[in-house]
This record gives structure tokens, C-alpha cells and sequence, in this order.
């Protein structure tokens, strides 16, 4: 005389029921529409800051002194820091997508030869420039390095070459993001942003009402199961989620004209992944709230960190080592790297794997903690 | 296995919430068809003992079945047969009556849902304000809602944790007629109250302090068991009298009633002595049954006195 697992006519009960009471509840309505036009407004505008420290790879055709000279110089910036050397044009387009390095040095194989004719050889900066906060500063410090690089190997004789405007022709070659505009790189990761706030604070509220209001000793009373209740709540949402998603990425595309170079199936796809994410945080923060302004408060505490330490608001390569490894915990750091690499960059599934399964992860850790905390009786 | 006529058998129910043991070893027996009146003070248990027999908690002691089913392994089974009305209103305030009564259609699947909610709305006078959000109801609207509500699977046991408290007398009367009604038609009640007048309308009684169980039984076997003798006394100066019979042998209680005093207690010889030395003729006394909320009040000071 065992219970069926799952009724789908129970769920759809209460799917139906948090419709109705979503539709009744005009404030909270209004802020899932309203949270992601205002934060778009708001953030429209980016916080620019001086991050130092970049990886980068060097793609060395010319290995003699002066070379090493000026791969020395833009370590001493403290901007560069080389962690690859890239044997090919090939590697170095695969470490940028990546995200690997944020800028490629290439010094051309006749790099020697040409300084000391003073013909001005051309070294080929590329940078990621999908994130104009976190190169800008760097390329600026490149500006003024070319001037003074060389004032101590060009001595003598040679000190004319000085001179010339730079002895270097630095280019500068700005992948993704070529115009350097910030909204590229803000408003894709306000998508983010964005559900991690509503969607966190939303399903917190949901049951930690049914709670405050008393209405959960009735619900508990009856046959529905917890996980009906669970997915019955959770199912509306992750509609509202793809409503915020598509509002965003419709503002992106009109308003500020992001380009969108990548596949927005696997886009909607992803973010199935990391709303499931923010909702089972949510769940777990109601099971552990006593009343709904506790939810909301536990949010926020979620939120902060995740608006702050993710890459959305800093470069994330700015940041010190330990803000990095919490920011690295959090769900809204990978979905950012995601947005932004299938946006702005085209990447597929297979570049976006290693940001992939670190969401996996904290939705597995996430759920096993919600569940196990929402409990079907009240004891 | 229990007897088919009961639709609650249950014994050493015991519950405990940390070190305080909110339920102590109760056993229960209720008949089917009956209205059975749970009555006690606030905090004496009532609400958790109700919470274990509906199956949304496990009690830590003691066994039985409800309508048949484990309380302690079929609570599945036990949900869906019975009707649980709880103290505060739970349905949503947000969603309209008709609204509310679909969604419990839908969690119990019941068959041609409409139809039995159309029935449910017409059945208890609620047709005309079905769009009416349940958030704007008064109290008494809101009680026929809850009752219509936790009746629409056709429970076969209902148990109700103060389904009157804030309701005017006369939409108690109604309720309590509906009550009669359904039980007429077969359906086992349980319910708890603080009214007496409501404690006499029921089949059979129980009342628990601390608890536990002092008294069961009908109302005239309550009123029998107590063993109370109460005399009844009118004229002027009540307060003064009040004062001098207070702390007499054999006084236990004394209690205004509007232009009367009740005087009562279980020591029948020294109530007397005490009446009749303080008797004056200016007075009218008189002797009455002992009232259900007189021995209830003697229940609950001498529980008192070997519990807390």
C-alpha cells in the first residue's frame, strides 16, 4: 500500500497555486521584472579599477637580449605576468579563449635586427579584451614602457634610436572586444547577477511563507510528498529565470548591442544548469530561516559575495589570491566566464566544460543540502 | 489490530521535544461516528497530540492505529483519509475561495474535481463569494472555508484544533450543527475547544492537562467522576463572603457568576460545614450539580499541584 514517488497531479497543484500566488503578489512581481532593468540601467555604467598581475603567454620568435630586455620590462610592470610561453599562433589563440592569459606578447624573429637598424619592429600585443577593465591599464603601462625600455641597452652609438618615438612599435590587438566598450563585458554578466539575486531571494521567500503563514502545517498535513512541493515551487521560477534571461540578452542586443558571436541554445541551456543552482541555494537558506525577513537577509549574504568577488563587478584577475578562491566557489563566477566566452568570444561546449562542472558540483552539494534539511515532518 | 468500530485506538502516545515532554503516555480510544471533545489548557498537548494522529509528527512512545492505519508507519495512508483543520487559518490568503478549494482538489486527486468543489462551495454557503480572495474574509468565512477545505476528499476522521476560537455565537451554532450533521453521516470528529458550552455538545469528552489524561468519558460520566459538590449562593455583599470562604475546609473554588457565587469542592462533610457556618439569611443558598467548567477548573488546580 506504498505511495507512488511522484504525482504529477500533485505537483501540478502546486505549480498551478505558486502561479496564481505569484500573480496576486504584485511587489514581487515587479521585482523580477524590475530587478534586471534597473541593475541593467545601473550597471550600464562600470566600476573600472587597475588590476595587475595578468597572466599572460610570450610567443618568442627572437630569443636574443633586447627580446628578453623587453619581456623583462613588462614583468617588472608588474601588469604581465608571464605564465606561458606559447610555441605557436595556434597555442596562443586556444590559451585567449581559454581564458587562460588575458594577453598573447608576440616578439617577431626579427626583432633584433630591426631595432638595431632603428627600423621600428613591431611587437604584437593581443589581449582578451572582453573585460576592458582588467586590460586597459595594462596596455596604458605598455604605452610608456616603449619609450624607455631600451635607454640602458642602447647606449653610445646607439642612443639616436632612442629617439625615435619608441624604438618599438607596439600594436595592440584587442580580441573580442575590440572597441573596448565596458557594457560588452557588464551586461552579459548581469544575466548572472541578475538570477542569482531574484531567483536566490525568491525561492527563499516562497517557503519560508508557507511557513511564516502556517500554511505548510496544512500542505504537510495532506498526501503531497516534500519533493512535490520542492519541484512544484521550483519549476515556476526556473520559467521566470529564462523570462529574465531573455529580457537581458533582447537588452544586450538592442539597447547596447553586445555582440553575440556564440550559440544562444547552449546559452539557455547553461543557465538551466546555474538558475537549478540559485534555486537550490534559495531552498536550502528557507529550510534554514525562521521567518522570511531571515531569508532575505541570507540572500543578501549569498548575493554580496557573488555580485562582488565573482568578475562581475572587479576584474576577477585583480583581485587578491583568497578573493579569488572564494570567488571561485561560487556559482555566478562560472556562469559569467560562460556568458561571456559564448557571447563575446564563441565558445562552445568543449571551451566551456572546465566552468561547467564546478556548477554541477555546487548544484549536487546545494541540492544534497536542501533536501536533506527540508524535512516532510514537523518534528 | 484494533477493534473496526474505532476509528482512533492509540496508547502511550508520548512526545517530547527536547527534555520537556509535551505528551505523556496517552491512550485514546474513539468511536466511529462520534464527536469526541478534546479540552485542556493552552500548552497542555492538545495541538501535538493532534499533529501525531494526522501523521505530521512521529510520537517518540506508544502505538495505535488511526482509522485503521499505523501511526507510526502508515502516516501516507493516514493523510489521505483524514481532514485537518488547524488552529490558525492555513489556507492561502492570497488565492480566492474557489482557488484554494482547487488546489486541495487537485493534492487530494480527486475525481471531477469541479464538480466536487462546485458542491463543497454550494454545500456550505460560500458559492456567491467563491472569487473573493481568502485573505479578505472574516473569521467566520474564513472557518467555513477551512471546514469546506478539509472536508473535500471525503474524510473519514476529522480532527479539528479550535475551529472556533474568534467566531460569533451564532456562526458557532451553524458550525457546530454542520458538525452534527457530518456526523450523522458517519464522520469520526475530534476537536478541541476552550468553550464549554461546545464541550457539552459532544459525544464523549477528554481533558488533558500536562499532557496527560485526567478525565474521559461522556459528560455525565466527567461530571460523576469528578466527585465535585457545588453550592450556589446569592444575595448581597458576594465579594466579602467570596473573601471569608476562601482557604475554608472544603473550599476549592470560588467563582463569580454575574449575581451568584459557585462554591465548590470534592470534600463533600467540610463544603458543608463550611456553608453552614458562614450561612446568614440575608443569603440564598443553594444546592447545584457541579458544572462541567467547575470540575474542569478543580482538574486543572489539582493537576497542578502533582505535575508542575
Amino acid at each position: 500500500m506504498s505511495q507512488p514517488r511522484l504525482s504529477f497531479h500533485r505537483l501540478w497543484a502546486v505549480v498551478l497555486k505558486e502561479f496564481i500566488q505569484m500573480k496576486r503578489d504584485r511587489v514581487t512581481f515587479g521585482m523580477m521584472v524590475g530587478i534586471p532593468l534597473m541593475q541593467l540601467m545601473m550597471f550600464g555604467f562600470a566600476i573600472n579599477s587597475d588590476p595587475r598581475h595578468l597572466p599572460s603567454a610570450v610567443h618568442l620568435a627572437d630569443t636574443g637580449p633586447f627580446a628578453r630586455t623587453l619581456v623583462q620590462a613588462l614583468r617588472t610592470s608588474d601588469y604581465f605576468q608571464i605564465v606561458h610561453e606559447s610555441g605557436s599562433e595556434a597555442e596562443s589563440q586556444r590559451l585567449l579563449q581559454l581564458g587562460e592569459v588575458q594577453f598573447v606578447i608576440n616578439i617577431p624573429i626579427d626583432f633584433t635586427r630591426r631595432l638595431l637598424r632603428g627600423e621600428r619592429p613591431t611587437v604584437l600585443i593581443e589581449a582578451d579584451a572582453s573585460d576592458p577593465a582588467a586590460t586597459g591599464p595594462a596596455l596604458n603601462a605598455v604605452a610608456q614602457l616603449a619609450n624607455t625600455v631600451f635607454n640602458r641597452d642602447l647606449p653610445g652609438p646607439l642612443a639616436p634610436l632612442q629617439a625615435q618615438n619608441g624604438p618599438v612599435d607596439f600594436r595592440i590587438h584587442a580580441h573580442y572586444n575590440p572597441e573596448n566598450i565596458t557594457q560588452y563585458n557588464v551586461v552579459p554578466g548581469l544575466m548572472g547577477v541578475v538570477l542569482t539575486m531574484t531567483m536566490v531571494i525568491i525561492t527563499g521567500l516562497a517557503i519560508t511563507r508557507e511557513r511564516e503563514r502556517g500554511t505548510m502545517e496544512n500542505l504537510l498535513a495532506t498526501p503531497v510528498r516534500p519533493f512535490e512541493v520542492m519541484a512544484g515551487k521550483i519549476l515556476p521560477y526556473i520559467a521566470v529565470g529564462y523570462i529574465q534571461v531573455s529580457l537581458i540578452l533582447v537588452a544586450a542586443r538592442f539597447i547596447f548591442h553586445v555582440p553575440m558571436v556564440g550559440s544562444l541554445p547552449l546559452l539557455y541551456a547553461v543557465a538551466l544548469l546555474f538558475i537549478a543552482a540559485n534555486l537550490a541555494v534559495g531552498i536550502t537558506f528557507s529550510t534554514l530561516a525562521k521567518n522570511q525577513l531571515q531569508a532575505v537577509q541570507m540572500a543578501f549574504f549569498f548575493f554580496l559575495p557573488s555580485i562582488l568577488l565573482s568578475g562581475f563587478m572587479f576584474p576577477f584577475r585583480g583581485m587578491p589570491n583568497w578573493a579569488q578562491a572564494v570567488g571561485s566557489c561560487l556559482p555566478n563566477t562560472h556562469f559569467l566566464r560562460i556568458v561571456r566566452g559564448i557571447l563575446l568570444k564563441g565558445n562552445g561546449l568543449a571551451e566551456i566544460t572546465p566552468e561547467i562542472w564546478p556548477l554541477l558540483l555546487f548544484l549536487a552539494v546545494a541540492m544534497t543540502i536542501g533536501v536533506k534539511r527540508y524535512r516532510q515532518t514537523l518534528d | 489490530m484494533s477493534a473496526p468500530d474505532f476509528a482512533i485506538d492509540v496508547t502511550g502516545v508520548t512526545k517530547r521535544f527536547g527534555d520537556k515532554t509535551v505528551v505523556d503516555e496517552i491512550a485514546l480510544q474513539v468511536r466511529r461516528g462520534e464527536i469526541y471533545g478534546f479540552l485542556g489548557p493552552n500548552g497542555s498537548g492538545k495541538t501535538t497530540f493532534i499533529r501525531m494522529l494526522c501523521g505530521l509528527l512521529t510520537p517518540d512512545a506508544g502505538a495505535g492505529t488511526c482509522l485503521g492505519y499505523d501511526v507510526r508507519t502508515q502516516q501516507a495512508e493516514i493523510k489521505r483519509n483524514v481532514g485537518y483543520m488547524t488552529q490558525k487559518f492555513s489556507y492561502y490568503e492570497d488565492l480566492s475561495i474557489r482557488e484554494n478549494l482547487d488546489f486541495v482538489g487537485r493534492i487530494y486527486g480527486i475525481p471531477d474535481r469541479r464538480a466536487a468543489v462546485q458542491r463543497s462551495l454550494d454545500r456550505l454557503g460560500l458559492a456567491k463569494r467563491s472569487h473573493q480572495l481568502a485573505g479578505q474574509l472574516s473569521g467566520g468565512w474564513k472557518q467555513r472555508l477551512a471546514l469546506a477545505a478539509s472536508l473535500l476528499h471525503s474524510p473519514k476522521l476529522l480532527l479539528l484544533d479550535e475551529p472556533t476560537a474568534g467566531v460569533d455565537p451564532k456562526a458557532r451554532r451553524e458550525f457546530w450543527d454542520e458538525i452534527h450533521q457530518l456526523a450523522a453521516d458517519g464522520l469520526t470528529v475530534l476537536i478541541t475547544t476552550h468553550y464549554m458550552d461546545e464541550a457539552e455538545r459532544c459525544h464523549r469528552l477528554a481533558y488533558l492537562a500536562y499532557g496527560r489524561l485526567l478525565a474521559g468519558g461522556t459528560l455525565a460520566e466527567v461530571l460523576a467522576a469528578a466527585q465535585l459538590f457545588t453550592w450556589s449562593v446569592a444575595g448581597p455583599d458576594l465579594r466579602a463572603l467570596a473573601a471569608a470562604l476562601r482557604g475554608r475546609p472544603g473550599v476549592e473554588q470560588v467563582t463569580a457568576f454575574g449575581n451568584t457565587l459557585h462554591v465548590s469542592g470534592r470534600d463533600a462533610t467540610g463544603l458543608d460545614a463550611t456553608v453552614a457556618a458562614l450561612r446568614e439569611p440575608r443569603h440564598e443558598w443553594k444546592r447545584i450539580p457541579a458544572g462541567l467548567e467547575d470540575v474542569f477548573i478543580g482538574l486543572m488546580d489539582s493537576a497542578k499541584d502533582n505535575f508542575a
